[in-house]
């Protein structure tokens, strides 16, 4: 599904280099974590997956599904079925939530060719995941992440990647913020998203989200590169010792 | 959201800076003299077989405009305007006066339809509900072709008509309130008009009578170096209420032509008028040659206790908009709103806003304004709040967004705050924002492109304004705003 191959990039207006030869692949179905220092690069590596033209990449590939992902746009990317949650959600001043999710919906479907949804259909679709979620109606008439608290903006993100059922989920600490039992109910969302076809990349520091989502795969990152890979077992590891093993060693 | 998507669609069917309006009609037409001469003023009066009073009116409003200046504190940039090159009445040879729909001249026919309006009345009444009808008087350049539903309007007691017919039939009506609310020597622009001034809409909405449809004026700039003069007489008696809709476009030409209309609405006691615009005379290329001067007066007066009266425009359209909406809250407890969408693209000025004047006691205005600057436009709010002496207890709120796409444009707020009577309370508001990468970056992320994230920002950004227009112009009037934002980003 996914292929990073030694991917060096470095931000494009003072040139100062974050990611430096990352290697990352993520087969179809399968969940990997990305845990790691703070300003280790993850929310970088997220972006750069999306598109966001802040950075420069100045070695190395990214494949998804065999096609080179740096040459497409945003809103291609979006199309083709990548899906960042933000770590910080941005605002939307007086565009309501429901209407920001019908043109988001109906672009990507333009976008692949196929017809747009009917307004029933799609409230009905609507309806349903936000019940999942525990988001409100009243939420979704309100305009999109203004005004919502920290936890709102996270379940108001799993609602959109609900309802675009992308291929590739790049979960970026959408736990931070939520409250225990948010931390449950969006797991849950996440989890009935995990399919044979659907790969995803969940950043996060804590294990508690990993108790919910059960990763297949968990590596650490620190400055700008992977450098330990192991199974769920290693974010309990990390969890007693914390990064100082693997931070050295990145160091050495 | 539909709006979105048609509106998406609809750009992509135009190229950069192709004005979807800028064709020209060819049809014979029959001009009055160029220059601003007492025999031009006589030919127009002549043409219309004005009575003798209306003559002398023009003839003084004329000697009155030769000793005034162009004013020059609008921030707006452009050569003189020499007013002995422009001819000041143009009107389509095949129609000489108001006629009933049989006798005008396809050709016009067409051109309306092209525009989307519709001016047989069969085809109006297809399908759409009577409560949703709406009346249209079409004038093109100097002249009302044909006024719809008249005989309906008539009906309830309704009178709506071209001012040239108003003043024909209804001449008292016409001498007692016409210049009553902008004077003759007004100003620079609204004294030229009254000189020149060719036709326009007259309405009369009797004691009690809630008017039955909406009313609409659709104007039509076609004739070269020609300038539009309209005028619009509103009168909302006592209890009535009326709503009007006012729509504008211009062939795209290359050079500038001039625009000086004058409108006045009268409210009286308990009475009501709400007046929508979507003005969207043809801006100049990607350039900035061409398009259209406009310079318009428009006020209302709120003569009676409890009268309403209320503004909406959105403005996409001019080289040069020059524009200020006004009430004068005379009766007590009469209430002036404003809500405008001003948007500017390419080398567009415009300096727009409203004055509220509260004379009467209890009196109350609120203001909201949402600028949207791209291209290399610059954008000005300009708005005056005022209470006199006797106006106790007066209150104004005023929000006032400016929203930059871009680094070459400009925005700027100029309001103006006077009160002479300490009991009043005037709250303002102001904020300037752009449309930040981040803000792009999310919705592309979602799969939107360029052109649908501005749209969309934009759509939520007008929204407090958007929601004041009658139904079908909001659908109208989102479209627009999104056409002439095209090519602003990317
Ligand atoms: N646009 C930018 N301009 C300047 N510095 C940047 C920019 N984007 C990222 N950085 C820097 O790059 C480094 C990596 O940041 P990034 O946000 O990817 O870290 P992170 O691993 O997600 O950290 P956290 O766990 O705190 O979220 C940090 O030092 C950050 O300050
Ligand atoms: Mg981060």
């Amino acid at each position: 599904m996914l292929e990073i191959k030694n991917l060096h990039a470095r931000i494009a207006e003072d040139g100062k280099e974050i990611l430096r030869g990352v290697n990352l692949t993520v087969n179809a179905g399968e969940v990997h974590a990305i845990m790691g220092p703070n300003g280790s690069g993850k929310s970088t590596l997220s972006y750069i997956l999306a598109g966001k033209d802040d950075y420069e990449i100045t070695e190395g590939e990214i494949l998804f599904n065999g096609e080179n992902l740096l040459e497409l746009g945003p809103d291609e990317r979006a199309a083709a079925g990548v899906f960042l949650a933000f770590q910080y959600p941005i605002e939307i001043p007086g565009v309501a939530t429901m209407e920001f999710l019908k043109t988001a919906m109906n672009a990507q479907r333009r976008a692949r060719g196929e017809t747009e949804m009917t307004i029933p259909a799609f409230m009905k679709a609507v309806k349903e995941k936000a019940a999942d979620l525990k988001v409100s109606m009243d939420m979704l008439k309100r305009p999109l992440n203004v005004g919502f608290s920290g936890g709102e903006k996270k379940r108001a993100e799993i609602l959109q990647m609900s309802l675009l059922e992308p291929k590739l989920c790049v979960l970026d600490e959408t736990d931070s913020g939520l409250d225990i039992d948010a931390l449950r109910i969006v797991s849950e969302g996440v989890n009935k998203l995990r399919s044979p076809e659907r790969s995803m990349i969940v950043i996060t520091h804590y294990q508690r989200l990993l108790d919910h989502i059960v990763p297949d795969v968990v590596h650490v990152m620190s400055r700008g590169r992977i450098v330990k890979t192991g199974g769920a077992d290693l974010a309990l590891e990390l969890e007693k010792s914390g990064y100082a093993d693997y931070v050295e060693d990145a160091a050495a | 959201m539909p709006a979105v998507q048609e509106t998406i669609d609809q750009v992509k069917a135009i190229d950069v800076d192709q004005y979807k309006y800028g064709f020209v009609t060819d049809i014979e037409s029959e001009r009055g003299a160029k220059g601003l001469t007492e025999e031009t003023v006589r030919f127009i009066s002549a043409k219309k077989n004005e009575p003798e009073w209306m003559t002398e009116w023009r003839l003084e409003a004329l000697r009155r405009f030769k000793t005034m200046d162009e004013p020059t504190w609008a921030r707006v940039h452009y050569p003189k305007i020499d007013f002995d090159e422009l001819y000041y009445y143009a009107a389509p040879k095949s129609v000489e006066g108001p006629k009933s729909i049989d006798e005008v001249d396809p050709e016009l026919l067409a051109t309306y339809e092209k525009l989307g309006i519709p001016l047989r009345e069969q085809e109006i009444l297809a399908g759409i509900k009577p409560e949703n009808r709406v009346a249209v008087d079409a004038v093109f350049d100097s002249v009302s072709v044909v006024t719809t539903f008249k005989e309906e309007l008539k009906k309830a007691g309704v009178i709506f008509c071209s001012i040239s017919e108003a003043l024909r039939e209804y001449p008292d009506l016409v001498k007692k309130y016409l210049g009553s609310v902008v004077p003759v020597t007004d100003n620079f622009y609204a004294t030229l008009n009254s000189a020149v001034f060719s036709d326009g809409s007259f309405v009369y909405v009797p004691e009690g009578v809630r008017c039955p449809m909406e009313l609409s004026t659709y104007f039509r700039i076609n004739e070269q170096n020609t300038g539009q003069f309209e005028r619009t007489l509103i009168i909302a008696d006592k209890g009535a209420y009326v709503s009007y809709l006012e729509g504008c476009t211009a062939p795209q030409r290359d050079e500038n032509q001039l625009h000086a209309a004058v409108v006045e609405l009268v409210a009286l006691d308990d009475a009501e008028i709400k007046y929508s615009t979507v003005q969207n005379w043809f801006p100049g290329d990607a350039q900035g040659k061409g398009g259209i001067y406009n310079f318009v007066t428009k006020r209302g007066d709120c003569r009676g206790k409890n009268s309403k009266i209320s503004w909406t425009q959105v403005e996409t359209g001019s080289a040069i908009t020059w524009k200020y909406p006004s009430c004068i809250l005379r009766g007590d407890n009469s209430r002036g709103e404003f809500y405008s969408i001003a948007v500017s693209n390419g080398y567009q000025q415009v300096d727009s806003g409203t004055k509220m004047i509260h004379l009467g006691k209890n009196t109350s205005s609120r203001i909201i304004s949402k600028g949207i600057s791209a291209g290399r436009s610059q954008n000005t709010y300009r708005g005056l709040v005022s209470a006199h002496r006797k106006a106790s207890n007066a209150r104004n709120f005023t929000q006032c967004d400016s929203l930059l796409i871009g680094q070459d444009c400009g925005a700027h707020t100029v309001p103006y705050i006077e009160s002479k009577n300490s009991t009043a309370t005037f709250e303002h508001e102001a904020t300037t924002s752009k449309i930040s990468d981040d803000q792009m970056f999310y919705c592309q992320q979602r799969g939107m492109s360029d052109e649908e994230a501005v749209a969309l920002i934009v759509n939520g950004f007008v929204k407090d304004v958007i929601q004041q227009l009658p139904m079908e112009f909001a659908v109208e009037a989102q479209k627009l705003i999104s056409i002439s934002l095209e090519g602003s980003v990317g």
